[in-house]
């Protein structure tokens, strides 16, 4: 029996290092972000699994903000290989260097004492 | 045969107000404001109003607020909030209460302080974490929405070459409709390279690609076509009306470069009876410059990925081969909050041909596509004088 639902286990894997995203049972597609039914067949059956984290930016920007509110923020969605998109942003990088097509992988990373995913540059 | 929708309503009285900043007013008095003037432009007392079609940016409940502060007892009620296309996604609820009887005049109307009073846009913002929760896109920063736009600007640039001059003549054509328009609050003159050099907000997105942050109320009336025939104006008959709803945050959008304007406008077309072509006068929510370019492709004035290269050189600027977002828009008349209302406002003044030095001459057949959300949420209504019946 599950004692929780699929947002508190996703950040609960997160809080423990671990990248974890849903795959269909039912037409084998990857869920994310994550839910208690398929939105791409409407099956309830979804596993956890743990992606390669490898992916590539599908778009990105840099939202430019006064030191004060926290300066310049890069902002990407990142298409996994796995087939899913998230929101996130590449660090290790100049912001404005990051391209749409770039490969990047996942770290788990902390922020405001919760923790966040990230990606960082990969060669090829 | 033609959709049994088609035509049998009609905005009969429009009316704005607290235009720009309404310091010193509250946005339930600026509503109200229009509203009165959205009736006496009818020829109807307010008293006549049997129907409400309303939603805030703030308050979760607000046609309530609105009913009571109207001193109005409304049989219909509609407080759909999908951002600000939901004034023009008010039509097709309207339009099936008043086709029931259920209700004889209903009233959709707006209006937000959102510059000059204290819920200003960084405690919506703020509040909006809390209450609109979004776990996996907040980390990242957007709870503005000018990040979500800028990625979709920028992946239109990447797949079609979509230039950055292009999105600043979406800017430029504003301005010159702009000034044109005597209520519009941004008339300076503005070219290409002022867009781009403006302060970069989110790249590839500057301060002069986004609309701007004023107060305003903006109402419309509606009526079945019959009795509309009877009223103080022309009547500006809705031929059609549609929503879509493919996503709430941006990262959830399959593709960043087709919006659900693509549906929205298919489905309002083909109640009306209309392609694009028909088209005399078109109203985009201009939100950011990006927007018109999607739109205008989505409801197809162009194939995918040329809109860019249609907007180029004028052509939707004043004298251009299509006259868009003939106000000024959200980028340079008044954009308070959610803009939606006021597409249908200038929509139903160009029909009826009230436009002044923006007018563009023997329009009969208007386009309004509404935005809401991060490109989320997207109604396009068709709207026509008597003689498209």
């Amino acid at each position: 029996m599950q004692t929780a639902g699929p947002q508190k286990q996703y950040f609960d894997a997160l809080a423990a290092g671990a990248l974890k995203i849903q795959r269909c049972e039912a037409c084998s597609r990857h869920v994310f972000y994550p839910r208690v039914q398929c939105p791409h067949c409407g099956a309830d059956r979804l596993a956890w699994v743990q992606p390669t984290g490898l992916g590539t930016v599908y778009s990105t920007t840099v939202f430019r903000r006064k030191p004060a509110d926290g300066g310049d923020q890069q902002i990407a969605l990142i298409d996994l290989d796995e087939g899913v998109r998230m929101m996130s942003r590449v660090e290790n990088v100049d912001p404005a260097a990051v391209r749409i097509g770039m490969r990047v992988k996942a770290r788990v990373a902390q922020q405001d004492g919760a923790p966040v995913l990230v990606f960082d540059p990969v060669e090829g | 045969m033609a959709h049994p929708l088609r035509g049998k309503t009609a905005i009969v009285g429009v009316g704005h107000a607290g235009f720009g900043d309404a310091s010193g007013f509250t946005e339930m008095e600026i509503l109200t404001q229009a509203a009165l003037a959205a009736c006496a432009d009818a020829g109807i007392s307010l008293r006549d109003i049997d129907g409400l079609a309303t939603c805030s940016v703030t308050s979760g409940m607000w046609a309530m607020n609105a009913a009571e502060s109207l001193g109005i007892r409304p049989k219909f009620i509609d407080s759909t909030m999908i951002g600000g296309s939901s004034f023009v996604e008010h039509l097709l609820p309207a339009m099936l209460a008043l086709d029931a009887g259920i209700c004889n005049a209903v009233l959709v109307c707006y209006g937000s302080t959102q510059r000059s009073g204290t819920v200003n846009r960084a405690a919506i913002a703020s509040a909006r974490r809390l209450l609109d929760a979004q776990p996996y896109e907040h980390p990242y920063g957007p709870a503005a929405p000018a990040p979500s736009y800028a990625l979709a600007a920028a992946r239109h640039m990447h797949q079609y070459g979509t230039t950055r001059e292009q999105l600043a003549e979406v800017a430029v054509a504003a301005r010159k409709w702009a000034q044109l328009n005597p209520e519009a609050q941004m008339r300076d003159p503005l070219t290409i390279e002022d867009v781009i050099g403006a302060r970069m907000v989110a790249d590839p997105l500057t301060v002069r690609d986004c609309c701007l942050v004023t107060d305003g109320a903006g109402a419309f009336v509606l009526t079945r076509a019959d009795r509309a025939r009877d009223l103080a104006k022309p009547p500006v008959h809705v031929l059609g009306n549609a929503t879509a709803v493919w996503h709430r945050q941006i990262s959830s959008l399959p593709d960043l470069t087709v919006t659900a304007a693509s549906e929205s406008g298919a489905r309002a077309f083909e109640m009306a009876g209309i392609t694009a072509k028909d088209a005399d006068v078109v109203e985009l929510y201009d939100a950011f410059t990006i927007n018109t370019i999607l739109f205008l492709e989505d409801l197809g004035f162009c194939p995918k990925g040329e809109g860019g290269r249609f907007v180029a050189d004028g052509a939707i600027a004043p004298g251009g081969r299509l006259p868009v977002n003939t106000n000024g828009g959200g980028l340079s008349c008044v954009h308070p909050g959610m803009y939606g209302i006021f597409i249908m406002i200038e929509a139903v003044r160009q029909l009826r041909g009230e436009c002044g030095e923006r007018q563009v001459n023997g329009a009969r057949i208007a386009v309004v596509n509404g935005n809401g959300g991060v490109l989320s949420s997207q109604s396009t209504a068709v709207l026509g004088t008597a003689d498209t019946l």
